[in-house]
């Protein structure tokens, strides 16, 4: 199997002038292509770190990161719209960047508004839109550059929670449908076992891995879509699994 | 397939209810109220002002009258003399203004590049802004000038440290997600300059536009007060030298009637420009 990105061995230490923080120890995963995996963990133990090494945002301060591609695609807990471009303007902007606005490339952005219901709305301004529709706006224009490896911090956490449960619905069909390779770090653990073909649970700062779940939903019939699996029992075992494994720490 | 939305409705009800026709007409009555006190207060000043002149109630020299300074103002309209001040002022506050702004934009551009250079240059930028620049003006004719260029330079003396201050402090509060998300596509500082920090930074641009006009206007009179043959300034300063008060006020009025059009024009521009 292809790794399109491995963590070797990894430590991540912060620095302030009063002290320094071990956010990561000796943390080794990998992404195969194709897949998606969740990363999920107590909330301060360097998940988002996780994300901004293989972004290349920081450096690793021991062990080596090894990204085969260039073409990485981000999302936030915020959609980070800019809210002087409108809807479509935001969508060119990866595009923009790497040079590739051309007619071809705002077809195909056209094309995925239209997929994903935001056709009507590419002239408004993203303060027009409800945050659902932002958040898809948001995932339109990351893909937009068709991303060999898709990085997602908490994206639907700043949603509310029918929104956050459609929208995770639609976009985990999504990145199911047309195959991208994703991580997503998210603190909800439904979310990641109804997403990913694995999940990874990270302990307390300084993290390492603790375990790694490999997802299957044998009960769903048809097409996997997150809601499905949500309605299964094998997701309610894992889900106390996985809740088991970071409530432990608890004691 | 995606849960539709109703937020961007904006459409017009087809009927409108008895009780929504009734607050739109109370919300018109109180804008025509507003508009029509503004218009009264200024009639009763002028009126108040020209029976207490000429009933001798207050000195006619120190105060003049509305009817003598509006009589000065066609007298100076028919020899064509109004518009050449006019001119001389505007075209000095024009070229101060946009010298401060372009000036300000472009050292708040560099601070931003080069982040040690702001860091350096932060406790003289500090000192600069709180001096009263005005009090550097006769300094500046010196230097520049005893004519346009000296007031011109003194105009823009006092827009740009402040320019530079409050666009850079925009610059960096730009939100770092926002750039971090440039950063992850791969884009260079002048992509994050071009695409995120300067379009961020556009509303504060548009308010740093609308009181750079104010203190140009500042640094041309004062300009105008220590060196010129010509301009608003001038009239103002060679009225009260010579007592003549009519003089004066027709200066203050003309200068309030131009300032407040170039500020609407900067309004306009920024309805024009900000359209999120």
């Amino acid at each position: 199997m292809e790794y399109i990105c491995e963590l070797k061995n990894i430590s991540k230490r912060f620095h302030t002038i009063h002290n320094e923080t071990k956010a990561l120890d000796d943390l080794s995963m990998n992404v195969k292509k194709g897949e998606i995996v969740s990363i999920v963990g107590p909330s301060g133990s360097g998940k988002s770190t996780v994300l901004n090494l293989i972004a290349g945002l920081e450096k690793p301060s021991e062990g080596e990161v090894i990204v085969n591609t260039n073409n990485i695609g981000f999302m936030f807990q915020k959609d980070q719209l800019y809210e002087w471009r409108n809807i479509f303007k935001n969508c060119l902007l990866g595009l923009e960047v790497k040079n590739m606005d051309n007619d071809e490339n705002r077809k195909k952005v056209t094309e995925m508004l239209e997929k994903y219901g935001l056709y009507n709305f590419r002239n408004h301004y993203p303060s027009q839109l409800s945050g659902g529709m932002r958040q898809r706006a948001a995932l339109v224009r990351t893909l937009a550059v068709e991303p060999d490896l898709l990085l997602l911090d908490e994206p639907f956490s700043a949603l509310d929670y029918q929104t956050r449960l459609s929208v995770g619905n639609e976009v985990g069909q999504i990145l199911r449908r047309e195959k991208i390779t994703t991580i997503l770090v998210t603190h909800d653990i439904p979310e990641a076992v109804s997403i990913s073909d694995r999940v990874i649970v990270f302990t307390e700062r300084p993290a390492k891995v603790k375990k790694i779940y490999e997802i299957n939903f044998n009960e769903c019939q048809g097409e996997r879509t997150p809601m499905k699996c949500r309605n299964t029992l094998e997701f309610g075992e894992y889900f106390r699994q996985i809740w088991r494994d970071l409530d432990v720490e608890e004691e | 397939m995606w849960r539709k939305n109703n937020k961007n409705e904006t459409s017009v009800p087809v009927s409108i209810s008895k009780e929504h026709q009734e607050y739109l007409k109370s919300i018109k009555r109180e804008k025509s109220f507003i508009r029509i006190m503004q218009i009264f207060i200024f009639v009763i000043f002028i009126v108040l002002w020209e029976w207490a002149a000429k009933n001798n109630h207050v000195d006619r020299f120190l105060t003049s009258m509305p009817s003598a300074i509006f009589n000065l103002i066609l007298k100076f309209v028919e020899d064509g003399s109004l518009f050449k001040h006019l001119y001389v002022s505007t075209t000095e506050t024009i070229a101060g203004f946009f010298a401060g702004t372009i000036v300000g934009l472009l050292v708040a551009i560099l601070l931003w590049w080069f982040e040690k250079l702001a860091k350096i240059t932060d406790p003289y930028i500090v000192i600069l802004n709180s001096l009263p620049k005005t009090a550097l003006a006769p300094i500046i004719i010196l230097w520049a000038g005893m004519g346009f260029s000296g007031i011109v330079v003194t105009a823009a003396s006092i827009s740009v440290v402040v320019t530079i201050m409050t666009l850079y402090t925009g610059f960096i509060n730009v939100e770092s997600d926002k750039i971090v998300l440039l950063k992850t596509m791969g884009a260079n500082k002048y992509q994050i300059l071009m695409k995120v920090i300067i379009p961020a930074n556009i509303p504060s641009i548009m308010s740093v536009i609308r009181v750079n006009i104010g203190l140009s206007w500042i640094g041309v009179i004062v300009g105008e007060f220590l060196v010129s043959k010509a301009g608003i300034g001038y009239l103002i300063l060679y009225g009260s030298q010579t007592f003549k008060l009519d003089l004066v006020m027709m200066g203050v009025f003309v200068l309030g009637l131009i300032a407040a059009i170039m500020y609407f024009l900067a309004a306009w521009l920024e309805k024009r420009v900000i359209k999120y």
